[in-house]
């Protein structure tokens, strides 16, 4: 069972229905209890860095998926899911994360249209199971204006170009990131949902 | 690079799909859902679902129709039609779309498109003009289908629906709508230049190369069209491959 977590932000039926089309078991949850049952945590995310983090504290959820990784179950944040991964975001502010990789969030520095908002290309840096069949190049839907900059550059498996190197998909063991939508990014990100769905034992 | 988006249209009345020509003669073309699965596979980057629907009973019917079109394809979903107030932001996105777009109700209270921005983030709001060209070489903003002229500048507008907090305007030129002739070029070029937001034409596309123009010449992010692709006309695939061949960065799926 993958439990996708519900702390009110977002649209979590998409990631839900893909998930189930994909024929994996899914929920979509806000309590504790079914999150220390499931065998897989979606951490979904859209709106603000902070709010997030507020709600995801208020309701125990924090420590939860803190406890949960800690003893390897497998998590996939989407978009801000991703960046409440890591353990600092500058979103209007300072403001801590779960840290459970190390990086931080900052802002676009760019001539460029913010939100980088559309579909762009994914350049592969590293063979890894989840990205088993994506081929350099396939497109992906992205909305946000911050990124991800880490040392951790061995964490990065997908980049995207947006005037600077814009880490799209990451994994550290158990632990694993998407920027953009998979659930919105047509087939590439079924693949992609597949093979997430595929590492669980 | 982002591509550049093919986005088609379907304006849904009652729970069916049909296409106006010059916002009438209304005829109806096929079922939502099956529909935008098909664009889907096709290649389309995006769907846009415009309720046409007159009475508010039946507008709960187009609400299960987002919500069944949200749960069948897995690319961005955009709502427009009778968007009146924050709540009805609220309704469409819980339905499951990830972008709602505002027309008429955004002339009348310019307010709408900010306090949609900072509740739902000014990525899912999308200012939708309907523009026509006046006698003094000028574009001027109509509502309400196109029946009434409001007077306001077209670029003044834009300009404006951006600092409100637009994060996206679909340029809907009245006078090439349903005539298949080609976007207007020099309309969408001018308000691409003035805002930084992207810029969707709306309105004229009969062949291949009409959308080619749009994107290279009149400088827009994404093409949207509804007949030409409904009828058959003109396949999302073989248009990308086309638009591919000459030049601009479009999604190959």
């Amino acid at each position: 069972m993958i439990a996708i977590v519900d702390y009110g932000v977002g649209n979590l039926k998409s990631v839900n229905k893909a998930f189930q089309y994909l024929g994996f078991q899914s929920l979509i949850t806000s309590d504790p209890k079914e999150i220390d049952k499931s065998d897989a945590i979606v951490l979904p995310g859209v709106g603000a860095f902070k709010d997030a983090m507020e709600q995801l504290k208020k309701n125990d959820l924090a420590q939860c998926i803190k406890e949960n990784v800690g003893k390897k179950k497998l998590i996939l944040g989407i978009c801000l899911g991703m960046q409440l991964l890591y353990e600092k975001s500058y979103e209007d502010g300072e403001w801590e994360g779960l840290g459970l990789l190390k990086g931080e969030i900052v802002k676009f520095n760019s001539q460029l249209k913010i939100p980088h908002m559309g579909w762009n290309k994914l350049s592969k840096r590293f063979d890894d199971d989840l990205g088993r069949g994506i081929e350099d190049g396939e497109y992906v839907y992205f909305v946000h204006s911050y990124y991800l900059d880490t040392h951790a550059k061995d964490d990065i498996l997908f980049n995207t170009q947006y005037d600077v190197d814009v880490p799209a998909v990451v994994r550290n063991g158990n632990i694993i990131g998407m920027q953009f939508h998979p659930e919105k990014s047509g087939g590439t990100g079924l693949k992609l949902l597949r093979n997430f769905g595929e590492l669980i034992k | 690079m982002i591509a550049k988006r093919i986005i088609p249209c379907l304006d849904v009345d009652a729970g069916r799909v049909v296409k106006g020509k010059k916002f009438q003669d209304l005829s109806d073309v096929n079922d939502p859902v099956t529909l935008a699965k098909y664009y889907n596979d096709e290649g389309a980057d995006e769907l846009v679902f415009y309720d046409i629907t007159a009475t508010s009973e039946k507008r709960d019917i187009f609400l299960q129709i987002v919500e069944q079109t949200a749960e069948s394809v897995y690319i961005p979903l955009t709502i427009g039609g009778g968007i009146r107030t924050v709540e009805d932001f609220k309704r469409v996105l819980r339905a499951g779309a990830d972008k709602v777009s505002v027309n008429s109700a955004a002339v009348i209270d310019p307010q709408l498109i900010t306090a949609a921005a900072l509740k739902f983030g000014r990525q899912c709001v999308v200012l939708s003009m309907d523009v026509k060209r006046n006698e003094d070489k000028g574009c001027t903003i109509y509502t309400h289908g196109g029946r009434i002229n409001t007077g306001i500048d077209a670029l003044e507008w834009a300009v404006k629906g951006e600092s409100l907090g637009a994060g996206e305007i679909v340029v809907n030129c009245i006078d090439t709508d349903g005539i298949r002739n080609g976007y207007d070029l020099e309309i969408t070029r001018k308000i691409s230049e003035e805002v930084r937001v992207p810029v969707i034409a709306s309105g004229g596309a009969g062949k291949s190369e009409d959308f080619y123009q749009v994107l290279q010449h009149g400088k827009a992010d994404a093409a949207l069209a509804a007949s030409v692709f409904h009828y058959g006309d003109i396949r999302i695939r073989e248009l990308k491959s086309y638009l591919d061949n000459k030049g601009i960065h479009v999604r190959r799926c």
